[in-house]
């Protein structure tokens, strides 16, 4: 496994510093994504801390990324109180438009309030701010042994249609019908995602997931799309896998696959099914990309009000989704090292919280991270 | 003290002996099945031996039955995956028989063709599919204690087939749920677990996002929960449903889910338990009831497979055993599947799938060998 991390850390370094200059004839939406910056200049960046344990692994984040020397500075935001109509959400429109500005963000748990009349606060950030793609690496981390040690794989999810349109109505009572859209819009906009980030991250193989022996119009064109995509990076190998093999393949042998791109509702469910191959939720990190490169990193496990405020709390996702955030920054150095730090004081065991089955409490965890830089 | 040697020289006596099944040690008694005068008589069963490996573990399971004797007799009719649709005579078959066997329809991706499989299942009115995923002593996996049988709607939801492009690059799928479907199924799937002595029904939904269609399906299985007290009942959303699968599978017991999420679902939880090449299912109607193998019937294998005939016929063979209890011949359905629990755990012939490098035709003859 070290070796794989070794090998994964070379390709990465070599992919992010090569990548670069690449972009700039891929299309309209890639150029974006390269900063050019001095490590000394601080980039902002927006932070949504959440509730329940939100804010006490926000504020690890913010103590390992000081430790390393990271020159990001937060503006954070919080889920306000009252519905805002502009969002008609608890999302303020402020908050919102410190995304779009500084193009970066990390977010943490947020509880939606039941009620009606409001939109979900995940809905709203993923309309105002067109976020895309959801993308989810998933790796063994080594020292934390789950049934399955060799998972290393990407799953990058169409995130704004599909299933999820949110189109349903009643035909006649006792029939409900529900649409799922699928564009060629969306889909070219996925597919191209996939493989610049196989591409920019050292990825051999790209595996479109779908299930158009049945929907042959709509996951057709899903493939086709990605077909489209898949002739312009000839050095990529794409392969196409049926949504209920690919599950199974999964599930018996992992290391078959690479990255994964899929169409909505396929995503939700492999990506999920891939974060339990690894040790589940709460060692997942995800990154939500829109247009026009904004990046907005989160970590998808829930706030845990009952641990809230007790310090035991897993800083884990957040600080690996924070790791993407560095890395879509192109600061690759520093990710690499503060991405170590989390995997070595994994493996070695003497500090692990309460959900790894350790004792440690959230403080020393992120104390052993920042001495492990 | 003499008497306690005694006994204790009886009971190392007694221990030491060799156990062979059915010993009158373990004092166990025979099952007895009372038939009815003429049910005997053979009966005739369609089978369909399919595309790719289909025709050769579809021999393998003629092969079987006649060696056992059993009182059934097969119709064989020949079609594949690329035809239009399924001939009328086929369908005459089945529904004359009401039970038909077999191997799977290859669906050309994208083709312009409807399933085959599908079309069977929508024109018989087969509204429920169900893959038994069980581990088997002998088989290695990652997970023990897996024991769970997925109940899946096999008519509507997402694969109605309803689809149309409503300007070029923008395509609809519509997902259909009705009512009278969803209860038809939970109803099934709460009489399976009440005449197996299940203990638990788990509905798998998305009603989270998709409010008003998988909110009609919770809706249904939860009226049908209530008139089946003794049976606990709980729901759980797909994709934490899927985590929990691969981490702790023994929560599961009885899953009932629309069509897409149980096609998934079942992959998975036959992928836990060793792989679809060892799961038997079947899709039963009110009229008709055809058996395959459980999970992934399109998946048909590859051309090395075939050309070396090493496909795996476990699968197809617990489904004809399952179709033997269907038909009321439960001691043939037995005497099956002991034989192909005793060559697999024996782990002597093992097809490609497990590791091995035997052929179809070797595993069948270590299974009839091992008939009693």
């Amino acid at each position: 496994m070290a070796s794989q991390i070794l090998r994964r850390v070379v390709r990465s370094c070599s992919g992010g510093i090569l990548s670069s200059p690449a972009n700039h004839h891929h299309s309209s939406l890639l150029p974006a994504l390269t900063r050019a910056f001095s490590s000394a200049t601080p980039i902002t960046a927006t932070l949504f801390p959440g509730d329940g344990i939100g804010p006490e692994i926000a504020e690890s984040v913010k103590q390992v990324f000081q430790a390393a020397d990271v020159p990001i500075e937060w503006e954070e935001h919080y889920v306000g109180t009252e519905i805002d109509p502009r969002t008609q959400s608890f999302l303020t429109w402020e908050s919102l438009e410190s995304v779009r500005r500084n193009r970066v963000g990390l977010k943490g748990p947020m509880a939606t309030p039941i009620g009606k009349g409001h939109r979900s606060l995940n809905l709203t950030l993923r309309k105002e701010l067109n976020l895309y793609a959801n993308v989810r690496p998933c790796y063994s981390l080594p020292g934390y042994k789950t049934r399955y040690d060799n998972v290393n794989l990407v799953t990058i999810r169409e995130n704004t249609e599909g299933e999820y349109s949110g189109l349903e109505h009643q035909v006649v009572r006792g029939v409900v019908e529900s649409l799922k859209i699928i564009t060629r819009a969306a889909s070219l906009r996925v597919a191209e995602y996939a493989f610049h980030y196989a591409k920019a991250n050292g990825r051999e193989r790209v595996s479109a997931i779908h299930k158009a022996n049945i929907m042959q119009k709509t996951d057709g064109l899903f493939l086709k799309c990605c077909r489209e995509v898949a002739e312009k990076y000839p050095e990529i190998t794409y392969e196409e896998v049926i949504i209920d093999n690919c599950c199974m393949m999964l599930v018996k042998n992992p290391a078959l696959f690479d990255v994964l791109v899929m169409p909505n509702l396929y995503g939700d469910i492999i990506s999920d099914l891939c974060a339990g191959l690894v040790g589940g939720l709460g060692l997942t990190p995800s990154c939500n990309i829109g247009e026009g490169g904004i990046a907005l990193a989160e970590a998808v496990h829930g706030s845990a009000p009952d641990i809230a405020g007790k310090n035991m709390a897993n800083p884990t996702a957040l600080l690996l989704s924070s790791v993407m955030m560095l890395r879509h920054l192109n600061i690759t150095d520093k990710a690499e090292r503060i991405q170590n730090a989390i995997i070595n004081t994994i493996a070695e065991g003497k500090y692990r919280t309460a959900d790894l089955g350790g004792s440690s409490s959230t403080t020393e965890f992120t104390n052993a991270i920042c001495n492990n830089l | 003290m003499a008497r306690r040697s005694v006994a204790r020289s009886l009971l190392n006596n007694l221990l030491s002996m060799k156990l062979e099944p059915c010993s009158r040690l373990t004092a166990s008694r025979s099952v007895t099945y009372m038939p009815r005068p003429g049910d005997g008589a053979p009966r005739p069963v369609t089978l369909i031996p399919g595309d790719g490996i289909g025709p050769l573990v579809t021999e393998a399971v003629e092969q079987v039955m006649t060696a056992m004797h059993a009182p059934v007799y097969f119709e064989k009719y020949d079609i594949h995956g690329d035809m239009k649709q399924v001939p009328q005579e086929v369908i005459d078959s089945i529904r004359k028989n009401k039970v038909c066997l077999k191997g799977g329809l290859k669906t050309p991706v994208g083709g312009g063709v409807s399933s085959l499989n599908v079309q069977l299942r929508k024109e018989l009115d087969l509204y429920a599919s169900l893959v038994h995923c069980s581990n088997l002593p002998g088989l290695p996996t990652r997970h023990d204690n897996v024991d769970i049988v997925v109940i899946r709607e096999n008519t509507e939801g997402e694969y109605s087939g309803l689809e149309h492009e409503v300007v070029p690059g923008v395509v609809e799928s519509l997902k259909v749920i009705t009512k009278f479907c969803s209860e038809r199924v939970a109803q099934y799937a709460f009489e399976y677990a009440y005449l197996n002595n299940r203990k638990k029904v788990t509905a798998v939904h998305k009603a989270n996002i998709m409010k008003l269609a998988d909110g009609l399906f919770l809706e249904s299985c939860r009226e049908v929960a209530m008139r089946y007290p003794g049976i606990k009942y709980n729901e759980i959303i797909v994709d934490n449903c899927c985590m929990q699968l691969v981490s702790k599978p023994e929560q599961f017991d009885v899953m009932v889910t629309p069509n897409l999420y149980g096609n998934l679902v079942a992959n998975t939880a036959a992928g836990i338990a060793g792989g679809t090449g060892f799961m038997p299912g079947g899709n039963v109607g009110a009229g008709h009831a055809i058996f395959e193998q459980g999970a992934s019937a399109g998946n048909v294998g590859n051309e090395k497979l075939l050309d070396q005939k090493k496909a795996n016929p476990v699968a197809l063979l617990f489904s004809s055993a399952m179709m033997l209890r269907h038909l009321q011949f439960p001691s043939f359905a037995d005497r099956l599947e002991t034989a192909v629990k005793r060559v697999i755990s024996e782990g002597k012939y093992r097809t490609k799938d497990l590791g091995g490098q035997n052929t179809t035709q070797e595993v069948v003859d270590a299974i009839i060998a091992a008939l009693d």
